[in-house]
């Protein structure tokens, strides 16, 4: 009854081209983010930044960067870890020799050098398919690794090998470092996350999106209505890892504050790849419900058993967590193939109907 | 022109310098090789049966391990936990099948893989609650002693690993292609709905593969868990099983033992020879180059089924 879009008529093309076409979905997105930005700040504490929303945001942008690839290309990748880090230290290491430079385009820049680095690892996507391209993605993830670990120029000569987020300001506020609030960093991992999702959404809609869906449907029929596949592969490659890369100078300077090459390991690449199974390939809230589920799911298992009552020594709790983990994740598998954004769907079209079916 | 000469030209004279070294370094690495063989054995194994990349093939191999050692602990003779951790392995496959494979018939393929890093994690935190999560020291018996032939170093325990590799080989080989049921495995593999329509039972081929698989890992575990003894790392071999499978083809049963012995030796003589100009280390990701400058010549491995594409 309030979410129908009977009467809703398209007069312009701009109209029927929105991205959000019907009145309650722009209404909704609209009223998340401003709840996001004027509210959120205000009513949560630090724990809820630093635990939760900011870890939330960077996935999600990651998770954002990987279904590109592979849920729109159709590209399976295992390295997002590889280009995280590759952000993660590209901006490190511009912030430390540009001082005065803007930290924000940092993380732009961080992401275009991820971007070269994707084309790279990208290329054997051309010739090799499916699985045998996700284990050779694995080579991008050990090799970028271990670069950053065994040539000292990348975390500036350090002994311990940790890299550590120094304080930068933007128009007088501590946006990064240690002594910046949580709630700026969050505000700032928002804005870079709001930006870039609706700059996704109108790509995947677009002509490279449509292109990237045809690559994935069937390439050899996508090179014959005349799909070029190396430039489109490599272009899915690209704007996936600025994504990633952007993700990790965010997951470097905005979460973790300060990291060394483990941060980035394989766990990684699996969580995002997780996330973006579970919230569902090919769609961009997906992505997001993704991420919100694989962020909050640890937090709920440590938190839930000794609020129940519950009290067992910690190795076996955390025993018992990776159990659960693993079984939620088969579950979900097998009740839902297509992930959350698929029940999201369902239950929009239920709604359509609510409270009168017939 | 100094560096260049460091990396392509120094190496090759250290091996013709002392060819006797570069001949036990080739054999280390052939040894070597043969584990990595059995562990990719049991990654094709289910992805030629079920079409399912399986990933907890790792967390089988420690799980195996673990099991074997955990009974052994406890007082049980070799030969009887060995039979217990068979049935133990057979009864993990009837419940992956029950449980796991059953619900997601004719899904696609990233499904089934993301639901075996799902199994991985489950068997991860069951082994360890079962068994523990310290290093455990696996002996079951098989002579571990080094003797010399023509001068060169030799172990009897990785004789025995490669004799028993050679003979898991040879029986798979002949059970895939000779029997019935290695037919049957082959069409499920091929499509699971039409292996289904033409009367393949898919949930007992499901649990014979599994079951074998299941096997082939107590072996790997048993090989590596005697080397380096039973600890979480062990589910870590899995990843440098993964070029093993590229090299030598996600179908190929010979495919595996050849990508395997290649992968051991290469990375012994990388990094041996070149290794120290980079720094060391480079086992990590060394093989995955390797077998990368493989695909880019053939996009299937050197004897994974062609890849026929049909618009």
């Amino acid at each position: 009854m309030f979410y129908r879009e009977a009467g809703q008529f398209k007069t312009t093309y701009a109209g029927d081209q929105a991205v959000f076409p019907i009145l309650q979905d722009r209404a909704f997105v609209i009223a998340v983010i401003l709840f996001a930005f004027l509210v959120v700040p205000f009513i949560a504490d630090d724990y809820w930044f630093q635990a939760i929303l900011i870890p939330f945001l960077v996935f999600s942008m990651a998770a954002i960067g990987l279904n590109l690839l592979t849920g729109y290309a159709g590209q399976l990748s295992l390295g997002t870890g590889g280009f995280m880090a590759v952000g993660g230290y590209m901006a490190y290491k511009m912030t430390t020799a540009f001082p005065d430079l803007n930290i924000l385009i940092i993380f732009i820049l961080a992401g275009l050098i991820a971007a070269v680095v994707g084309i790279l690892f990208g290329i054997p996507s051309l010739r090799i398919k499916g699985f045998y391209l996700a284990v050779t993605t694995l080579a991008a993830q050990f090799f970028i690794l271990w670069l950053f670990n065994k040539v000292p120029w990348f975390y500036n000569y350090f002994s311990s090998g940790v890299i550590a987020a120094p304080p930068r300001s933007v128009a007088g506020i501590l946006v990064v470092g240690p002594a910046s609030t949580p709630m700026v960093r969050y505000l700032v991992a928002l804005s870079f996350v709001v930006v870039f999702t609706l700059a996704a959404k109108n790509l995947v809609r677009g002509r490279i999106g449509r292109s990237w869906m045809a690559i994935r449907d069937m390439d050899i029929a996508a090179e014959i209505i005349g799909i070029r596949p190396f430039q489109v592969k490599l272009l899915a490659f690209a704007i996936s890892s600025f994504y990633c890369g952007v993700a990790g100078a965010m997951f470097l300077f905005l979460y973790l504050g300060s990291a060394e090459t483990e941060a980035f390991n394989i766990n990684v690449s699996f969580d995002v790849l997780f996330m973006i199974i579970i919230g569902g390939l090919g769609s961009i809230l997906g992505s997001f419900l993704g991420a919100a589920f694989i962020t909050l799911l640890p937090i709920l298992l440590t938190n839930l058993p000794p609020h129940l009552g519950f009290s067992m020594p910690i190795d076996l709790q955390s025993h018992i967590e990776v159990i659960t983990f693993g079984a939620l994740i088969i579950f979900f598998l097998i009740v839902e193939p297509h992930g959350l954004a698929r029940l999201w769907q369902i239950g929009k079209e239920k709604l359509r109907l609510w409270p009168f079916p017939y | 022109m100094e560096a260049l000469q460091a990396v392509f030209v120094l190496p090759f004279l250290d091996m013709a310098g002392e060819p006797l070294f570069f001949l036990e370094v080739i054999i280390g690495g052939l040894l070597t090789g043969v584990n990595y063989s059995l562990v990719a054995l049991g990654f094709v194994l289910i992805f030629k049966a079920s079409g399912v990349f399986n990933f907890s093939q790792g967390i089988m191999v420690l799980f195996a391990a673990l099991t074997l050692v955990g009974l052994m602990e406890r007082g049980v003779p070799v030969w009887l936990a060995l039979v217990l951790t068979v049935l133990a392995m057979i009864a993990l496959a009837f419940i992956v099948e029950r449980f796991m494979l059953r619900f997601l018939v004719n899904q696609d393929e990233i499904i089934l893989f993301m639901a075996t890093i799902g199994l991985a994690f489950l068997l991860e935190g069951v082994g360890e609650i079962a068994w523990g999560a310290d290093v455990k020291e696996l002996d079951i018996g098989i002579p571990d002693k080094s003797f010399e032939v023509g001068g060169i170093l030799l172990n009897e325990f990785d004789l025995f690993a490669a004799a028993t590799g050679t003979v898991l080989v040879v029986g798979l080989a002949v059970f895939f292609h000779k029997t019935p049921i290695g037919r049957a495995l082959r069409a499920v593999a091929d499509d699971h709905q039409a292996a289904l329509s033409v009367g393949i039972p898919l949930k007992t081929i499901w649990v014979v593969v599994w079951s074998v698989a299941g096997i082939v890992a107590l072996a790997a575990g048993i090989s590596w868990g005697a080397k380096s003894g039973v600890q979480f790392s062990l589910s870590l071999i899995a990843l440098k099983a993964l070029p093993v499978l590229l090299i030598g083809g996600f179908t190929s049963v010979p495919g595996a033992i050849i990508g395997g012995l290649i992968i051991g030796v290469g990375e012994k003589i990388a990094e041996i020879y070149w290794g120290p100009l980079v720094g060391g280390a480079i086992e990590n990701w060394f093989a995955y180059m390797l077998a990368l400058a493989f695909l880019l010549f053939r996009p299937q491995g050197l004897f994974g089924e062609r890849i026929i594409e049909r618009v």
